[in-house]
């Protein structure tokens, strides 16, 4: 229980979870687990089981893409106050990117599965879960297609 | 208004295509207000409008920093300590660094779009008990095109300035942030109905800027942005520089966001 309660303020305190109510916090909160990476450690890699999704309370996150041949490619950095992952709410559930940690980072692991079971069980609670999760996916696309467009380039060589 | 001869006193390369003019004024100085441009005239090949990127407390010191695109900025590259330079200036409006005092003031900036900044953050800093939170923030395309890296990691050591850095694309052994500037606004925690934003960059990173500044509170008429458009008179007279109603060269190039906020970002305009 009061590894529970522990759980619920973080996620009370994390900006992802502002404002929920309390007994789906307290629900949500009992998927969850509290964990520590060291700078350089994986947090999963790609083509792995999604079995988690990461609220990060401290610290900094790589998500990367690896090629054989190449060097990983880091995607962005994800940091305290941000979520991490995606791939547990879409079958078939298997990791597309890998995340390394970059410094020793603080995250709350929610288990995939019961929050899956949870959300089937209660549909108002994942929805209110969808409605915080579909705006940051969106915000994460919008910025990832500014990335590309390689904004910073010289004006005479800009492409398209 | 004809160019006065200036004699260069400095040459320094920032980065591959990117280098800092340092100007010594015949007059002994050179008040300029943040936010201000010249006229660069490198003698034969024309002009072109370069903001001023020293501190306005040392008007001793006329500093611009230029990234090399086309002829006249390629011919101001050439330039070496005890060349000549025609100066015009300084024109245009400037940050609104008195105006803001007592409230949050976030900076953000990308690519070379940090030195049009610096003026002001030298004079938020040097007056930094008059304003709340400070946050800087800036976004480069690679670690390697990161503009006054020193000066930055010197802000950053400061334990009254929040400074955040990211790079669209990582180069290996950057363990710094990767993504684009306008991500760092949400982490960077300041009192949105109390902050005054400056931004300056390409326009497409302003827009989305902006976009991120109001979901997180800050209102359009706390926005300021710097606005480059081509320029041939600097006085008002050409029209070249013509912005919708406005003209860039003496009613910018920094403008209140709410003002502009219409015509920014048409294309063509
Ligand atoms: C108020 C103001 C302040 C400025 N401050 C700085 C500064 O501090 N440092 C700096 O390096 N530059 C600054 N600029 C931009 C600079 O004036 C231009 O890059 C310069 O005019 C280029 O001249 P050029 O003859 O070398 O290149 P050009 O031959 O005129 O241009 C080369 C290429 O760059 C493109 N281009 C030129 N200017 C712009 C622009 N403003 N936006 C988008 N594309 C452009 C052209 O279309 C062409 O493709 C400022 C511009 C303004 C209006
Ligand atoms: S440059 Fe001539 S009107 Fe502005």
């Amino acid at each position: 229980m009061s590894q529970f309660e522990g759980i619920d303020k973080l996620l009370r305190d994390h900006p992802f979870f502002s404002g929920m109510k309390p007994d789906y916090l307290e629900l949500i909160a009992g998927c969850g687990a509290n964990e520590r990476i060291d700078a350089g450690q994986y947090l999963f890699r790609e083509g792995e089981a999604a079995d988690r999704f990461y609220l990060i309370r401290h610290g900094a996150v790589a998500v990367e893409l690896h090629a054989p041949g190449r060097e990983p490619m880091v995607l962005q950095t994800l940091g305290e106050g941000e979520i991490l992952g995606s791939s547990w709410i879409v079958p078939p559930y298997r990791w597309l990117f890998d995340a390394r940690a970059v410094q020793l980072t603080r995250v709350v692991g929610l288990d995939a599965k019961c929050l899956r079971d949870k959300c089937e069980a209660d549909h108002s609670l994942g929805f209110d879960l969808m409605k915080r999760f579909a705006p940051v996916l969106s915000a994460r696309l919008a910025a990832a297609r500014l990335q590309l467009f390689d904004m910073y380039g010289k004006p005479g060589e800009r492409r398209g | 208004m004809l160019p006065t001869l200036f004699e260069v006193a400095r040459f320094r390369r920032e980065l591959n295509d990117v280098f800092t003019l340092e100007l010594t004024p015949p007059a002994g100085a050179f008040p300029f207000r943040a936010g201000q441009f010249n006229m660069l005239y490198p003698f034969g090949v024309g002009e072109a409008p370069i903001s001023i990127s020293g501190d306005p407390d040392r008007p001793e010191r006329l500093i611009h920093t230029i990234r090399a695109v086309g002829a006249v900025t390629e011919a101001l590259e050439r330039l070496r300590p005890g060349d000549g330079v025609g100066v015009r200036g300084p024109f245009g409006s400037a940050w609104p660094v008195a105006e803001v005092e007592g409230m949050d003031v976030v900076f953000v900036a990308g690519g070379i779009g940090l030195a049009p900044l610096r003026p002001a953050i030298h004079q938020v800093l040097a007056n930094r008990t008059r304003y709340g939170r400070v946050v800087i923030l800036y976004g480069a395309r690679s670690p390697e095109e990161i503009l006054y890296r020193a000066e930055l990691e010197r802000w950053s050591g400061r334990l009254d300035t929040y400074v955040d850095v990211t790079v669209d694309r990582a180069s290996p052994g950057w363990a710094g942030n990767v993504g684009v500037v306008t991500r760092l606004i949400e982490r960077a925690r300041f009192d949105a109905p109390n902050t005054a934003a400056f931004l300056c960059g390409p326009e497409i990173m302003m827009r989305f800027t902006v976009e991120a500044l109001n979901s997180a509170g800050v209102e359009d008429r706390r926005i300021h942005a710097s606005m480059e458009r081509n320029m041939k008179c600097a006085v008002g007279f050409c029209g070249h520089c013509q912005f919708g109603a406005s003209f860039v060269c003496k009613d910018g190039p920094v403008f209140r966001f709410d003002r502009i906020r219409s015509r920014f970002n048409v294309r063509e305009l």
